[in-house]
């Protein structure tokens, strides 16, 4: 065996990370990471290192890259405020289970704890927001922490690995083998699927009369999209998504009954409510999509397929469960499964879709409504491109409107719920497929929070459309001050705006502006089909409210339609007389 | 319920802060946490004693499992086990009931391990119940000062940890009858 080379800590990470298959990186450089930098440099051939206005927008854009490719994204930063500054992204790829590795620059070895000029305990801090974290004691042990970190991220349920590396140590040189593999076995995060349980859910399909699929991100991580299909088709059972999960199962496909939940539509919900069998495939039972918990599928017996044990029974108890590696089990239940008709069960969900289907009316002289504005970016782009969101209405009417039929399409913030999100995300995916139509459907107060990037989409020239859904105020929470505060809109109302299209000149990318339903049409139809970067500034009518809503810790029985059903459940409550307590879960 | 669960883990720098970082993060509640090295040094045992009903041990015990750093979860309290916790109590010992504290010591096999003037440090291990006893009738006499390590626990029998079903359908063993 020969001897390993010399080599500094940082060219140690370096070769880490080529024969992990990255190239490319995201990050602002800083004292504390300078050698990293360096070496990242020497390397700069092999491995892209994108430099961005804010930490922010660097671990947001390697979140993008990794939704959309299923790959582990990279982001390098410095000590003490770089780190912190990833702090949100972390917690959001740990809530949407994101597969990251991200470096981070740390005061040297013998300041630590001495409140180092920009130290930060960034192992302390980000203890609960990532699935593990080192600090590097030793350039002996660097490389397997490495290794093992881009393991952590994407074996199991995927998550961020957090690795803080003392200055001293990535200047250091030493000769460490580069080890080829993990030191933690693949057992641990992936369990191995019991027979017994998958031959019990076989049964319970046979007898159901009125199953449902209700499948969620897990999906879109395992890459089983496939066998998901496989099996919907085989057994003919009607599906809905998550928020998450949108993309997993065609929209397109007859069999699929819209996004369930807080927002979802009525049919979905129904179908939730009224099943005898809920086959959960990689999905939570998260309180968005189950509402009061008491009241949440009572008929229904309740089998979940998983890859964390931590999510069987957390919230709601299920009669069978797996857990293991998704398409495996999927396939293995195929095989058990038969072809059944539920033409009842069908109709049924047809009769709810005709009596409360999603729609809006857009009245072509009138104000423009979010939702069209929405729709018109899925008919022009043909249901093909590649959407990020921010955080809000806007959001949940990405989610009703724009219908996706492949999975790795929907870049959103769906646990955490992180506003400013979508548009370095967008980045992110522009960087992952740089010939595809990105688009980034942002809120006004949203696009706000990270739109110094767009210095990035102006020197990469890359192919992001930026529609920003301009209500001039917070829609999402406008619309609970409206329906539970008695509008009382307490900071929600954001009268000083730039002027988007004297911004976007400002950063050197094309501007456009629509104040009308015309003018959306014919604004969206240039910046979503011509090429380069575009920032469209879309007015739209701010007195409109996401339906269905189911509020939250209520029943699908107090889902709420329109704002005339809202005004009309309202005044049957004032009729009841004064409650006792109100209770608001937000 | 009061669960008895006795977790193996690597015995890096960090695991403690991450162990009580879940539970704290979690919102549950822990009434005892000892840890302390193996036989083998490069794993660590704790000994956490929780309260919570079966759904949230449940979640404690899996979200443990989750951790890197954590090798085997076992719920020790659903079998046979026998659990110590120690304590070392500094008690008031005036001239006129000196030897009634010792008596008191000697009935619970504590060891006077401090003589002074006016007080004596006991030394005693045993369940925790034996200690609660002891510290109430102890109380009378005035107890200036003490301090307990928490409940450390191991399995009856030879059934050993490591061997041990992580997620808990244990059966019924009466390996060992003895009640110590």
């Amino acid at each position: 065996m020969a001897k390993p080379k010399l080599k500094t800590g940082a060219q140690m990470v370096v070769d880490v990370l080529l024969s992990e298959g990255v190239d490319i990186a995201w990050g602002v450089t800083g004292g504390a990471i300078l050698p990293v930098y360096d070496a990242l440099y020497l390397n700069r051939d092999k491995i892209r290192l994108i430099d961005t206005r804010h930490e922010q927008g660097a671990v947001h854009m390697a979140e993008g890259y990794a939704k959309s490719t299923g790959k582990v994204g990279v982001c390098v930063v410095t000590s003490g405020p770089g780190a912190t500054n990833i702090v949100t992204g972390l917690a959001d790829a740990y809530m949407d289970s994101v597969p990251l590795v991200a470096i981070t620059g740390q005061v040297p070895t013998s300041l630590i704890g001495t409140d180092g000029f920009q130290e930060a305990d960034v192992v302390g801090i980000t203890r609960s927001c990532t699935k593990h974290n080192y600090l590097v004691k030793s350039i002996q042990e660097l490389p397997q922490i490495m290794r093992d970190a881009f393991f952590i991220a994407r074996s199991g349920r995927p998550g961020p690995v957090l690795v803080d590396i003392p200055k001293d140590i990535a200047a250091a040189s030493a000769e460490v083998e580069i080890p080829g593999k993990s030191s933690i076995p693949l057992s641990k995060f992936v369990p191995t699927p019991d027979m017994n349980e998958i031959d019990k859910m076989g049964e319970l399909l046979k007898q159901a009369k009125r199953p449902l699929i209700y499948a969620g991100g897990g999906v879109i991580n395992a890459g089983a999209a496939e066998d998901l299909y496989k099996f919907a088709r085989k057994t003919n059972i009607p599906v809905t998504l998550t928020l998450m999960g949108l993309g997993s199962y065609p929209a397109s496909d007859r069999q699929f009954i819209d996004m369930l939940g807080m927002h979802g539509s009525y049919r979905a919900n129904m179908a939730l409510t009224h099943c005898d069998l809920l086959i959960a495939i990689g999905s939570r039972f998260d309180d968005r999509v189950t509402g009061k918990l008491s009241e949440f599928s009572p008929h229904s017996k309740k089998i979940h397929i998983d890859v964390d044990p931590t999510s069987i029974g957390k919230n709601v108890r299920v009669d069978a469960h797996v857990l293991g590696d998704m398409r495996f089990i999927l396939k293995e239940l195929t095989k058990r499964a038969g072809s059944k008709d539920y033409d009842a069960w069908y109709d049924e969900l047809d009769g709810w879709n005709h009596k409360h289907p999603l729609g809006y009316k857009q009245d072509p002289k009138g104000k423009t409504l979010p939702q069209f504005a929405i729709d018109e970016i899925f008919r022009i782009t043909k249901g093909d491109a590649y959407v990020a969101t921010e955080v809000g209405q806007h959001q949940m009417w990405a989610a009703q409107y724009y219908r996706f039929n492949k999975p790795r399409r929907w870049i959103t913030s769906g646990g955490l719920g992180t506003m400013g999100f979508g548009f370095p995300a967008a980045i992110g995916v522009a960087f992952a497929h740089p010939n595809a139509t990105v688009v980034d459907i942002a809120g006004d107060g949203s696009f706000q929070m990270t739109l110094q990037e767009l210095a990035i989409v102006k020197q990469y020239d890359l192919n992001v459309k930026t529609i920003v859904i301009n209500n001039k105020f917070m829609g999402m929470v406008k619309q609970w001050q409206d329906l539970f505060f008695d509008k009382r809109y307490a900071a929600t109302s954001i009268p000083a705006q730039p002027d988007f299209v004297k911004l976007a000149d400002a950063y050197g990318i094309k501007g456009l502006r629509a104040e009308t339903p015309k003018e959306t049409k014919e604004v969206l139809e240039e910046a979503l089909t011509k090429k380069g970067p575009y920032l469209v500034d879309v007015a739209v009518d701010e007195e409109e409210h996401v339906y269905p809503m189911v509020p939250a810790g209520g029943a699908v029985k107090d889902i709420v339609l329109s704002k005339e059903h809202d005004r009309q459940k309202a005044m049957e409550e004032r009729a009841k007389g004064p409650k006792k307590t109100t209770q608001i879960h937000l | 319920m009061r669960h008895t669960i006795s977790v193996m883990v690597k015995n890096q720098s960090g695991v403690l802060s991450r162990v009580s970082n879940l539970f704290s993060a979690r919102g549950y509640n822990i009434d005892s946490l000892v840890v302390g090295i193996t036989d083998d040094p490069k794993v660590s045992r704790m000994t956490i004693v929780v309260k919570g009903d079966d759904r949230v041990i449940d979640q404690v015990e899996k979200q443990l499992n989750k951790l890197v750093d954590v090798i085997k979860v076992v719920d020790l309290t659903k079998d046979d086990f026998i659990g110590r916790d120690l304590a070392l109590i500094k008690v008031k010992a005036e001239a006129h009931n000196r030897s009634q504290v010792m008596e008191i010591a000697q009935c619970f096999d504590g060891k006077i391990v401090d003589v002074a003037l006016k007080s004596f440090i006991i030394e005693v291990t045993g369940k925790e119940s034996k200690i609660n006893a002891m510290v109430e009738l102890l109380k009378n006499y005035g107890i200036l000062e003490m301090v307990r390590t928490g409940e450390v626990a191991i399995s009856r029998g030879k059934k050993v940890a490591e061997e041990a079903e992580t997620k808990v359908k244990m059966k019924a063993g009466k390996a060992g009858q003895s009640n110590l």
